[in-house]
């Protein structure tokens, strides 16, 4: 009886075992880095607001704090978005016919809240504190980026477990002094290790990786 | 492993442990199913969740199993695939002061229990009241709370609450209302108010009081009655009969050496519950000589939290109750007649002898408390009793009555009654309370109150009582609406809300007083405040009235006390009702849900009742022998338990009852908790239990006699939770008497051994930093389950309801278990103890090591961590726990609909989804908040910063946290003593959470049967 397959099914048949296995571990992989990407996580996308509010001109161009607005970063879980009252402490003044600026306005006058887009949103079951991080030496823009630079506000970074945990292991390499923790433009030193394990020692770090420092 | 070979293990490790606890020569048993070694319970027992852990009753076929299995797992992934939805942030237009989102606020107010204040602090997550905390600064309080306050918040959010004010069920407008009062009072103006009637509950409020008064001196012909069903009409009625006048009676426990109550329960009823846990508890702690330990006797009628407690429990008959006080007050030479008919030969004599020979050799320290059910004569005889052992100004203190309006409350509703009845009564005004359902049977309160041309109630729910009036207010609640109150010491609180009315009609009493008076748009705000300028708080109103709102407390003067004689009367002279034939029945509030009020909060519904471990339900109880007359069976099996149905005649009047067996309840006698069976109550509480109030009548309201049961052969099904979790025999309760304690102070280690700290595979961890434990204190365990509704309310944990409950799924992350060891054919030698569990964060723990997702692991302070994220509902954690504390989300039991509970949740822990173990955590939100006001403030967290909620909440201060590190922390003080003992600890899990054995206080010359 003559071979049903030709000779080269062999190699073909092999071939394909092998690749499928590539392509499995490909698969795998194209997921992963899909999950890792902005698509999913949103980093780096900028998010339309109710009003087009720019941290690249208040802060970056005029100079201001971020606490000015942030008033409870440094006490509270939560960093605090500012109350309409605090736009209007200047824009009452200032730019105060500018058709963009209706809605504030409208805000001010009717008594009813902005609803912004929240931008960098932590799943339900994190629970993130910003007073625990700045005063620990951990400056705003490591984890949120440039925003002197944002015309629109973007998410900076993933937000996944897995850069937390990074910082939250080697926090010597993200540390800064205190005194820098509010400058956004503050560039960490090329010994930032040296300096970075001194401040861990100094300031008393121990970032903890248990469940229940986020999860509870 | 084969569920024989498990079965044989377990045995195996059952019988070793009896034998090794021997030496202390008790055994515990949960229930007397367990006891007689019923098969059908040992079978249960041995299960994990009972029954469905080994019975998968659904009919689909293994190929349509994989099919579905493997759909939803494609499902489940794709799921996961999605983006998070887009969230909103609303910040304030003009933040009000000191709002700091994230950081909440504590605010002092009080919550009302029969009338009376008890002072707590609220937190409030901008705006929204989530949490009851005691308040350290108030006289009944002290920084604890029972578990009716804890569940305030939960009443506050019903969805169930009356929402709008209605005329004949149409919504109308606030000025509807206030113009038709204004014709109805036009109309009364000649007549002086003679048709006008007032119904309150308990007033203590100087601001309602002085509203009323105000109206009673315009309008001299109307009446203001007053209804409590729970009320304390003996207590003034005794104190009327002794001094002539109603005095109030506090009593110092933590000053007294031997308590005698006579049916009274100290720890769960009365405005002063909290505080006499924490004074009574203080000398039951064993930390310096224990010899300083005091003695409890109790003389009761039917199981109370207080016998619970006690050294020497007498069960005596309802009708016997007063013939053992005449006899102690006939002993102790406090004038009265000794009336035991069976002679001094009885055993009974002979426990009153013994009673009353420790009372006398404690002259200025022992203390008799009347139960406040009792009739007046043994109020009086209490008094005379105190008075002769030179208690009162030590032990007992007498002050002018805290009630604004001292009457007896029963005469007062009969007065109404019969003039509603002879059309007296044209306008009837019922300020709270629900009298068409609570009005005692005889009086038939909802038929003559129909004969009232207008009727008007103010409530919280469309109760039985709005069902039948014309006008039905919505009533703002404790924590939406100013007022005062006082304490059982006469301290005052201001009441301040924490929020708005959730429902914009809702009004306040005093806002609806206001409407009978010249201004009737006036605010619960300036009614408070008008009353307290014209009273005064010290030299400057504002800042008084700013301290007042700050504390929690009026500072002034304390009231004088009062050293009233007792007169000598008709109640020194035997009067006891001779026992008639049939049984004798107890009229008693349910231990949870009270009078009724809290029938549609499923926090208190769902709460198993201290000593029965009932939910859902009231049952007919009964002693064993009872029973057995009766031809009671109980079944078990995977929903529940199966009861027979009694049937209850009481002169002339009947209910059906499900029967329930208590051991220690005095044979030939009932108990009957009313508060159940109502109609009108809302989704949760509706159509739950019978109706006892429907045998309740006017002459009789605290016990009957003559009444009959028998079996009517229909079942019951009844979600109890007794059974459930248990602990197969082992020595989980350890206790001694105070002589073996003294002899052998590590006794509890005798009971079973603890294998050395290396005895293990895994490398030894060292827990550098802070190191978190906790010790239960047995010895000052109440029973009252304050901390189960205070775990519910601060961990967001779900009401399950009376089907899932009676499979064993309910989902309380904290447990107080209760065993009695004794001869339950013998009841005066039961002893009975709790014995409150939550996850024991075990070092070796055993849950870790079966998790394939690692859900559920170890932090480095030594936390059991449980990450509901990484969850995939194996179950296999639970199946692995030796002390059963994992509780499985079986369906979606959160409710995540209801816009109000949105409201309700601590927004500091994560709502769990169904699919989810969840368990105890130590409350590590607390200890990471702490943690990190820490380091912000740059300094060490300090011993006692951090209170778990179970032990904030805890009235005898039973549960401590701390680190146990530290050596110097309480925790770890309490730890070192010779009574502490690791539950299970020979299983080599290395618990955090330790007990403290408890210690009792017998009497050598008390007879135990």
């Amino acid at each position: 009886m003559s071979q049903i397959f030709h000779r080269s099914t062999n190699t073909l048949s092999k071939l394909s075992i092998f690749g499928a296995l590539f392509l499995a571990l490909g698969a795998l992989w194209v997921t992963l880095e899909v999950n890792r990407s902005g698509y999913v996580t949103q980093e780096g996308v900028a998010r339309e607001q109710p009003v087009p509010f720019s941290h690249q001109h208040h802060v970056g161009g005029l100079g201001i704090d971020c606490r000015y607005c942030h008033t409870s970063v440094e006490t509270s879980a939560t960093a605090g978005l500012p109350p309409t009252k605090t736009c209007m402490n200047c824009h009452s003044q200032i730019w105060n016919n500018s058709p963009t600026l209706e809605p504030v306005r409208a805000s001010f006058r009717n008594d009813t809240s902005i609803e912004w887009t929240k931008v960098n949103d932590l799943p339900d079951f994190v629970y993130f504190n910003h007073s625990a991080h700045v005063n620990q030496g951990v400056g705003c823009t490591t984890c949120h980026g440039r925003v002197d630079q944002m015309p629109l506000m973007a998410q900076a970074a993933s937000l996944q477990m897995e850069w937390c945990l990074e910082c939250h292991r080697h926090p010597e390499h993200y540390v800064r002094p205190r005194a820098a923790v509010f400058q956004v433009a503050y560039e960490p030193p090329l010994d930032q290790l040296a300096l970075g394990t001194r401040l861990v020692k100094e300031y008393g770090i121990h970032t903890r990786t248990s469940c229940s420092t986020c999860h509870r | 492993m084969s569920d024989t070979e498990t079965t044989r293990r377990s045995d195996r490790i059952h019988l070793r442990v009896i034998a090794d606890a021997r030496p202390t020569g008790r055994s515990y048993w949960k229930s007397l199913e367990e006891l007689a070694r019923d098969p059908a319970v040992e079978e249960m027992l041995r299960r994990e969740f009972p029954e469905q852990a080994s019975v998968f009753d659904d009919p689909v076929g293994r190929r349509q199993f994989l099919t579905l299995m493997g759909a939803s797992l494609a499902l489940a992934g794709l799921t996961a695939c999605t983006r998070q939805p887009e969230e909103k942030i609303v910040p304030y237009v003009k933040p009000p002061e000191d709002a700091v989102p994230g950081r909440p606020l504590f605010f002092a107010t009080a919550v009302l229990d029969g009338g009376y204040a008890k002072g707590v602090l609220v937190e409030s997550h901008l705006g929204r009241p989530t949490k009851i905390e005691g308040n350290p600064d108030h006289p009944a309080s002290l920084g604890a709370t029972d578990a009716r306050a804890q569940a305030a918040v939960l009443e506050l959010y019903d969805p169930d609450r009356a929402q709008t004010l209605t005329h004949l069920g149409e919504i109308r407008p606030w000025g509807s209302f206030l113009a038709s009062m204004k014709s109805a009072l036009d109309a009364q103006r000649p007549l002086q108010g003679g048709g006008i009637r007032f119904l309150t509950e308990t007033v203590t409020s100087p601001t309602l009081a002085g509203q009323l008064q105000a109206f009673l001196a315009e309008f001299p012909a109307a009446r203001w009655h007053q209804w409590e069903p729970a009320g304390r009409d003996a207590v003034r009625a005794g104190a009327r009969l002794a001094f002539g006048q109603p005095v109030e009676t506090r009593y110092r426990l933590d000053a007294a050496d031997v308590v005698l109550c006579l049916d009274a329960d100290f720890v769960s009823e009365g405005p002063a519950n909290v505080r006499y846990i924490r004074d009574f508890t203080s000398r039951r702690k064993l930390e310096g000589d224990p010899r300083a330990m005091s003695r409890l006797y109790t003389v009761e009628c039917t199981p109370t939290l207080a016998g619970a407690l006690a050294d020497h429990r007498l069960p005596v008959r309802p009708s016997e109750v007063e013939e053992v006080a005449r006899a102690v007050a006939a002993g102790v030479g406090a004038g009265a007649e000794a009336g035991f008919p069976a002679g001094a030969g009885s055993p009974r004599a002979a426990w009153v002898a013994a009673v009353v020979k420790d009372l006398l050799a404690h002259p200025g320290s022992a203390v008799v408390i009347p139960g406040e059910y009792q009739s007046p004569a043994v109020h009086a005889l209490a008094h005379a009793i105190n008075a002769r052992l030179g208690g009162v100004g030590k032990t007992v203190f007498y002050a002018p009555p805290v009630e604004a309006s001292p009457v007896d409350q029963l005469a007062s509703l009969k007065e109404l009654a019969a003039d509603m009845d002879r059309g007296a009564v044209s306008l009837l005004v019922v300020l709270g309370g629900n009298p068409v359902f609570t009005a005692p049977a005889d009086l038939d309160f909802a038929a003559r109150m129909d004969k009232v041309a207008m009727r008007v109630h103010l409530g919280l729910h469309a109760d039985e009582t709005a069902e039948r009036c014309h006008w039905q207010i919505p009533q703002a609640h404790g924590l939406e609406a100013w007022s005062d109150a006082r304490a059982f010491d006469g301290t005052v609180t201001l009441i301040q809300p924490l929020i708005a009315p959730l429902y914009p009609s809702a009004k306040s009493a005093h806002e609806v007083m206001a409407a009978f008076s010249a201004r009737p748009e006036q605010t619960g705000y300036d009614i408070v405040r008008d009353h307290w300028r014209k009273e005064g708080l010290g030299p400057d109103f504002e800042k008084g009235w700013r301290r007042a709102l700050h504390d929690g407390v009026v500072a002034g003067p304390p009231p004088a006390p009062a050293a009233p004689a007792v007169a000598s009367g008709e109640w020194t002279r035997s009067s006891a009702r001779p026992a008639g034939t049939g049984l004798e029945v107890a009229f008693r509030p349910d231990p949870t849900i009270h009078d009724g009020r809290y029938a549609n909060n499923g926090w208190l519904q769902e709460l198993p009742k201290p000593l029965t471990k009932l939910t859902w339900d009231n049952a007919a109880l009964m002693g064993p022998e009872t029973a057995r007359g009766l031809g009671i069976s109980i079944e078990r099996d995977s929903l529940g338990s199966l009861t027979d149905v009694v049937e209850i005649r009481l002169g002339g009047r009947s209910v059906r009852a499900p029967a329930w067996i208590v051991p220690g309840h005095p044979e030939d006698s009932l108990t009957l908790h009313f508060g159940y069976g109502r109609t009108r109550a809302g989704r949760v509480g509706t159509g739950a239990g019978f109706n006892a109030y429907a045998l309740r009548t006017s002459a009789e309201p605290w016990w009957a006699a003559g009444a009959e049961a028998r079996r009517t052969g229909e079942r019951h099904r009844i979600a109890c939770t007794q059974d459930h979790w248990s602990m197969e025999g082992r020595p989980v309760v350890r206790s001694a008497s105070l002589e073996e304690y003294e002899r052998d102070p590590a006794f509890a280690h005798e009971a079973a051994e603890e294998p050395a700290a290396d005895l293990t595979l895994y490398p030894p961890v060292k827990y550098e930093g802070h190191a978190w434990g906790m010790s239960i204190d047995l010895n000052s365990c109440v029973g009252c389950n304050a901390c189960m509704v205070a775990c519910v309310s601060e961990n967001n944990i779900p009401v399950v309801g009376k089907d899932q409950t009676g499979r064993g799924r309910e989902m309380h992350w904290i447990r107080v278990d209760r065993y009695y060891s004794g001869d339950p054919a013998k009841p005066e030698t039961l002893e009975t103890h709790h014995q409150p569990l939550t996850c024991m964060q075990c070092e070796n723990a055993p849950c870790e090591v079966v998790c394939p997702v690692a859900a559920t692991v170890h932090s480095d302070e030594g936390l059991n961590d449980m990450v509901y994220n990484r969850c995939v509902g194996t179950r296999y954690c639970s199946n692995n726990c030796p002390y059963k504390v994992r509780r499985f989300n079986f369906y979606l039991y959160q409710d995540w609909d209801t816009p109000t509970f949105k409201l309700m949740r601590n927004p500091e822990v994560t709502v769990r989804s169904r699919g989810v173990m969840e368990k105890c955590t130590y409350c590590v939100q607390r200890i990471n908040r702490a943690r990190i006001d820490a380091r912000n403030e740059g300094r060490p967290i300090r011993d006692g910063e951090i209170k778990t909620a179970c032990q904030q909440a805890c009235p005898a201060e039973a549960i401590v946290f701390g680190d146990v590190n530290d050596r110097e922390s309480r925790v770890a003080r309490l730890k070192a003593q010779p009574r502490s003992y690791g539950l299970l600890a020979e299983l080599n899990t290395r618990p955090r959470t330790t007990y403290l054995a408890s210690v009792r206080n017998p009497n050598p010359e008390v007879s135990r049967g």
